[in-house]
């Protein structure tokens, strides 16, 4: 083992943890702000607005994240329309490209978790509310979405760790995240092992930190209101 | 037509993911029970070491190991296998670079669902068995194994699903797997989009019919199951 090359190139693997963490936040948070409403459209809705959403939900978590990042970064090239819009710019960027896949991607199973966890609600919460007289809105807004978050941050938490993992594929269109940086550095030193064993290491510990988060956002906000 | 001529291709390459994605789960499996008995042992060392499997595999992305795996064992196997007496140089076999691979990383998960589904079987169950004068393996293979199958289905789906769309990544080293099939084809044609939406059908084929192949086997192993309605 010989890790003074890669002592050598730290810089480029924190460079790669800078674009690793900025496409997670990014994705996480976006893919969340559109989560929740289409949750909310997936089970109060009984028309075609709740059968779409299944039928995106559908598509994206029954096709891997690599195949809708090629279609979006390779695939929309082959139009024309795409290549003449105003959108061009950004949807020839890898990073955009990697952006929109993974913030559609997890939203889709987002969707599901949250729509899962209202649907989960007891009923008396919800009879609750209604016999204090809420509308709809309202009881969205102060009783449904608060205590059907909270229930979701188990799962939500494994989702996180999904896409923390997921991020790795921006690779594969030539981003330099945490793996793109470990990819660059063996094929400069033919280091394979120290290369890769590196950027695990740098994952493992973020992998651990988003444990410790979200257990502490489980204690925070789960946990008072379970039954002792 | 549509795919220019390469839906066999496409096809074939279907056959290749399939079978990828078949023998990882049987070496998932494999490793998946053994793990679960390791944790469920009463030897700290057995437990230890299966704790220490499942959480350095689920906290590492599945393309990193693959490429360590993959790069790096075609090291580890060409410094070892000269001092075996071994001369010529060898190469790794993507298929078996990322059957080992993604049926190490399911492995772990496998052992968490399986662990599990141990649990829920009765206790009384297992002493029953050994009441009868049953030997521990004869109760394992006769008593616990076929009644913890049923607790481990949800599990076993849901890691088979996420296992299925784990192996498109083997064509970043170079496996010709469905998703290589439909990069090459794009390349040829410059109709990238068509061919991407192709493979992605195809992922969803699997899907869908894994999803139904589940619900049936459910149904299936949960004769005769007590059933609390509400």
């Amino acid at each position: 083992m010989n890790f003074d090359a890669i002592v050598e190139n730290l810089p480029k693997y924190v460079d790669g943890l800078g674009v690793t963490l900025k496409l997670l936040a990014l994705s996480l948070s976006c893919g969340l702000l559109l989560a929740v409403p289409l949750a909310v459209v997936r089970t109060i809705s009984r028309g075609i607005a709740s059968r779409l959403v299944w039928v995106y939900t559908y598509v994206f978590r029954g096709t891997p994240m690599l195949v809708q990042l090629f279609l979006c970064y390779y695939g929309l090239a082959q139009f024309d329309a795409v290549r003449d819009s105003v959108a061009w710019p950004w949807l020839s960027s890898a990073t955009f490209c990697a952006w929109l896949t993974f913030t559609l991607n997890t939203a889709a199973y987002t969707t599901e978790i949250i729509a899962g966890s209202i649907r989960a609600l007891p009923a008396g919460e919800i009879e609750a509310a209604k016999a204090l007289g809420m509308g709809r809105g309202l009881m969205l807004r102060r009783v449904v979405l608060p205590a059907a978050l909270r229930r979701a941050l188990p799962a939500y938490g494994n989702e996180a760790i999904f896409m923390l993992h997921g991020t790795s594929l921006a690779s594969v269109v030539t981003l330099l995240d945490l793996t793109g940086a470990a990819r660059e550095v063996n094929s400069t030193y033919y280091l394979p092992f120290e290369a890769f064993i590196t950027a695990g290491a740098f994952y493992f510990v973020l992998t651990l930190s988003l444990v410790g988060l979200f257990r502490w956002a489980e204690n925070r906000w789960l946990k008072p209101m379970m039954s002792r | 037509m549509l795919l220019h001529g390469f839906l066999p291709s496409l096809l074939e390459g279907a056959a290749v993911t399939m079978g990828v994605a078949l023998s990882s789960l049987l070496v998932a499996a494999v490793l998946g029970l053994a793990g679960a008995l390791a944790k469920l042992s009463p030897s700290r060392v057995a437990q230890a070491l299966a704790a220490i499997y499942t959480t350095l595999i689920r906290g590492v992305p599945d393309l990193v190991l693959m490429l360590l795996v993959f790069y790096g064992g075609q090291i580890g196997i060409n410094t070892l296998a000269p001092m075996l007496g071994h001369e010529d140089y060898i190469d790794i076999d993507p298929f078996i670079a990322g059957v080992l691979t993604i049926g190490f990383i399911f492995g772990a998960y496998l052992t968490e669902a399986f662990r599990g589904a141990f649990l829920s079987v009765p206790p009384g169950q297992r002493e029953a068995g050994l009441a009868y004068g049953m030997s521990p393996r004869q109760v394992l293979w006769r008593i616990t194994l076929p009644q913890m199958l049923r607790h481990a289905l949800p599990g076993l789906s849901n890691n088979w699903l996420v296992l299925i769309k784990s192996t498109a990544i083997v064509s970043v080293i170079g496996l010709s797997d469905v998703m290589t099939r439909g990069q090459q084809a794009a390349g040829t044609t410059r109709e990238p989009f068509n061919f991407y939406l192709a493979v992605a059908l195809i992922y969803l084929v699997f899907t869908s019919l894994s999803e139904l192949a589940f619900s049936w086997a459910n149904k299936r192993l949960a004769i005769g199951a007590k059933e609390a309605k509400l």
